[in-house]
């Protein structure tokens, strides 16, 4: 059977693009389970996976939920808000419990970049970075890329602009690297006060006005924009970033025919983005949550699924 | 033991005085009672044939965490790591708990390091009260006590106005105030060096600017007042160029720069290992390539200072962001040196005891550093081809905060007189020797 290298999924940074194209390839065949009437199969029966998210999240942590109890693995949730990690126990010796409990794969969220490997240097099983601080958020490009495939025939030479808070954005690294992999062609728009230094060097081109991509390109990727960065004077009020880098109606009408739109989530309707361009059939936002469950099936399969131990 | 000590064989490299060569050194008490290529006394010899013979070398830039957090570091385990690593003399920095702004505080510290007995201790204290960067401490009391220097290090002096008062009020002796360039809030939540790694890894960034920037408000600071300045880790050659232009214009301005900012860079922080999570942040390999090219100028940097500064294990294993800044150095600077720097033609030998000796003690103003006839006898003796493997968890100090683990040295330190006492022979204490049933 076809697998991945490493024991762990940390971030793009570590797949081949084959590696890419196999977790994509084994979401396909797993979407169809979520369209039957009983969404379950016994893939993975008797696994128990931790959902250990030490940052707030509903969508991501939610989605692997699912994704675990649809191959009918035993899902564990665990919130930790950062405050209480720094005065409790220490995300090592949390590690080691959970190794000892004899848990077979771990989900991190972390608000610190770098958290998700330090648990999986700690841990034997599979770890899963479900987003470390500014760093990766791999399971997101990987959703990406799925709800792009199903749009365009190959991801080989097309134009996607990555609109936001890019400084800030494991989800724009992650999808820089990724969309690379894949032969895509990435711009990056944003304020250069929400650029991070050097970021072309990662394989992108950066750019300062919306408008001059839109015509461009094929998909336009809409950041959340986290409205408490204007109190560091990143951007000066919501007002002014809204009529630069929002995509608005008539924003959308100046994309190229046939592009796609894609966001994140959570959506700040009427700041990054128009609540009608949300709601637009060229957006594929909502098809996006969908695509999640089916490529995250695919990632816990994929590590855990294979072995015929236990 | 015997009150004369003949080293003999040994080649001598003393830039002090000029000398580099086959020479005898001959040692009478604590004072060097003579210095020729051929020595004959009555006098209990030390055979040096195939070493170097140095200046102890001389640490202006030491944590040693007493008081206050002596499960990091005491002061008798701070100087057995110097006196290992060949340091005969040490600085230590005041960011103690309680913090060393008061003369009780430096008292204590030099008892202490008497009752030891290893390396020679010279406080550096506190700029201000409690390191708050509100009040000048009394400096004073602290000179009387026996401080040598004034920092706030791992604080900036934030205020400009401040600054320029601790820099006035210094010159009533003469005393050195040491800069920790930092502005904080372009460094602000920063983790590590910006460029491309740290947007890489996603990790908040420090601009060089952070800290050439106060580095330039204090060397004008330093013309304004006439005051002694000394920059600490300068970690960018945009400081060292600033530094350069004062001390033309004739600001009474030094610096230091550590072995790890010359030889370690920011890509070595892919894999988020705490150990190299250090402030100033190590730069860009291109930085340190600039930054190595400057330090064999004498005109520009006087001394190579480790910043040693030891932090517990559970404190250096968390979250990278939470972790502490700071490594250890004192058992591993010369090995760094003399293999990454000597080693690879950035320094010659006689230049590196200069950084690790003569420029310091010139710094501090202490009558060491060098090893003409009357001088104090701190003596190093080093097997320069000799091998050793960095192991943390055989050194000296009490943590283990070191990126240079597993890293082969070249320079062992064979022996080390310190005041004219032998206190390591063949690489090991002599007084443990001693006492084996200990």
């Amino acid at each position: 059977m076809a697998q991945l290298q490493s024991k762990d999924l940390l971030g793009i940074t570590d797949l081949t693009r084959e590696e890419i194209e196999l977790i994509l390839d084994t979401a396909d065949s797993f979407k169809e389970i979520s369209e039957r009437p009983i969404k379950k199969v016994p893939t993975l029966r008797g696994r128990t996976i931790v959902n250990l998210f030490c940052e707030p999240s509903t969508r991501t942590r939610t989605s692997f939920e699912i994704a675990a109890k649809r191959l009918s693995a035993d899902a564990v949730n665990i919130s930790v808000t950062a405050s209480a990690i720094a005065k409790g126990e220490s995300l090592r010796d949390t590690a080691k419990t959970l190794q000892a409990m004899a848990t077979d794969l771990v989900v991190i969220r972390h608000s610190v970049s770098g958290a998700a490997k330090l648990l999986a240097d700690v841990m034997d099983c599979p770890v899963v970075n479900a987003g470390d601080g500014a760093h990766e958020h791999p399971t997101q490009a990987l959703l990406d890329l799925y709800t792009m495939r199903e749009r365009f025939d190959s991801l080989d030479g097309l134009k996607v602009a990555i609109v936001g808070d890019i400084a800030h954005s494991r989800v724009a690294r992650s999808n820089i690297l990724a969309l690379g992999k894949m032969g895509a062609e990435v711009t990056l728009v944003g304020p250069p006060t929400l650029m991070p230094a050097e970021i072309e060097k990662l394989g992108a081109q950066v750019c300062h006005r919306l408008d001059d991509v839109l015509s461009e390109a094929d998909v336009v990727y809409v950041l959340r924009i986290q409205l408490e960065r204007q109190k560091e004077s990143l951007y000066p009020s919501i007002r002014e970033y809204a009529t630069l880098y929002g995509l608005n109606t008539r924003r959308r009408q100046a994309m190229k025919k046939g592009s796609i739109i894609l966001h994140p989530g959570p959506m700040n309707r009427g700041v990054e983005i128009s609540s009608d361009v949300a709601d637009a059939p060229d957006s594929l936002i909502t098809d996006q949550v969908t695509s999640g469950v089916a490529v995250r099936m695919a990632v816990l399969y994929l590590l855990i699924g294979g072995g015929s131990d236990g | 033991m015997g009150s004369k000590l003949l080293v003999k064989g040994g080649r001598l490299i003393d830039p002090k005085n000029g000398r580099d060569g086959r020479f005898d050194l001959l040692i009478d008490g604590n004072r060097v009672a003579a210095v020729d290529t051929a020595i004959e006394a009555e006098a209990e010899v030390f055979d040096a044939a195939g070493m170097l013979v140095v200046p102890g070398l001389i640490d202006m830039h030491v944590h040693l965490r007493e008081p206050g957090r002596e499960d990091e570091e005491t002061i008798e385990s701070g100087c057995r790591a110097a006196v290992k690593g060949g340091f005969t003399s040490i600085a230590c920095m005041p960011n103690t708990s309680p913090v060393n702004d008061d003369a009780s505080v430096t008292q204590y510290i030099i008892e202490e390091a008497g009752r030891v007995g290893l390396a020679n201790v010279f406080p550096i204290a506190a700029i201000t009260k409690g390191l708050a960067g509100e009040e000048l401490s009394e400096m004073g009391a602290l000179v009387s006590a026996g401080a040598v220097a004034f920092s706030d290090d791992g604080r900036c002096v934030d205020r400009a106005s401040l600054m320029r008062r601790a820099l006035e009020y210094s010159k009533i002796w003469n005393s050195v105030v040491v800069s920790h360039a930092e502005e904080g809030s372009l460094a602000a939540g920063g983790q590590m060096n910006e460029g491309f790694f740290s947007t890489s890894i996603g990790l908040k960034g420090i601009p060089a600017a952070a800290e050439e920037i106060i580095v330039a408000r204090d060397c004008l600071l330093a013309e304004l007042t006439g005051a002694r300045l000394h920059v600490a880790h300068v970690s960018t050659p945009g400081s060292l160029a600033i530094i350069k232009a004062a001390k033309e214009r004739g600001a009474r301005v030094t610096c230091e720069v550590t072995p790890h900012h010359l030889t370690l860079s920011d890509d070595m922080l892919a894999g988020y290992d705490t150990n190299f999570k250090v402030n100033p942040p190590l730069r860009s390999s291109e930085e340190v390539s600039a930054l190595r090219e400057l330090v064999s100028d004498a005109s520009i940097v006087d001394c190579l200072a480790s910043d040693h500064a030891p932090h517990a294990a559970h404190e250096k294993e968390m979250e990278f962001a939470y972790a502490p800044c700071g490594m250890i150095g004192l058992e591993t600077t010369l090995g760094v040196v003399n293999t990454d720097l000597v080693g690879k033609g950035v320094l010659d030998l006689n230049r590196a005891i200069e950084l690790l000796a003569v420029g310091p003690a010139r710094v501090l103003g202490l009558d060491r550093g060098s090893l003409g006839r009357g001088d104090i006898a701190d003596v190093v003796i080093i097997d320069a081809e000799s091998e050793v493997e960095v192991d943390p968890f055989s050194s000296e100090s009490k943590s283990r905060n070191t990126p240079y683990g597993g890293r082969r040295l070249k320079g062992r330190v064979h022996a080390v007189l310190i005041n004219g006492n032998l206190v390591v022979d063949d690489g090991a204490f002599i007084r443990e020797e001693a006492e084996v049933s200990r």
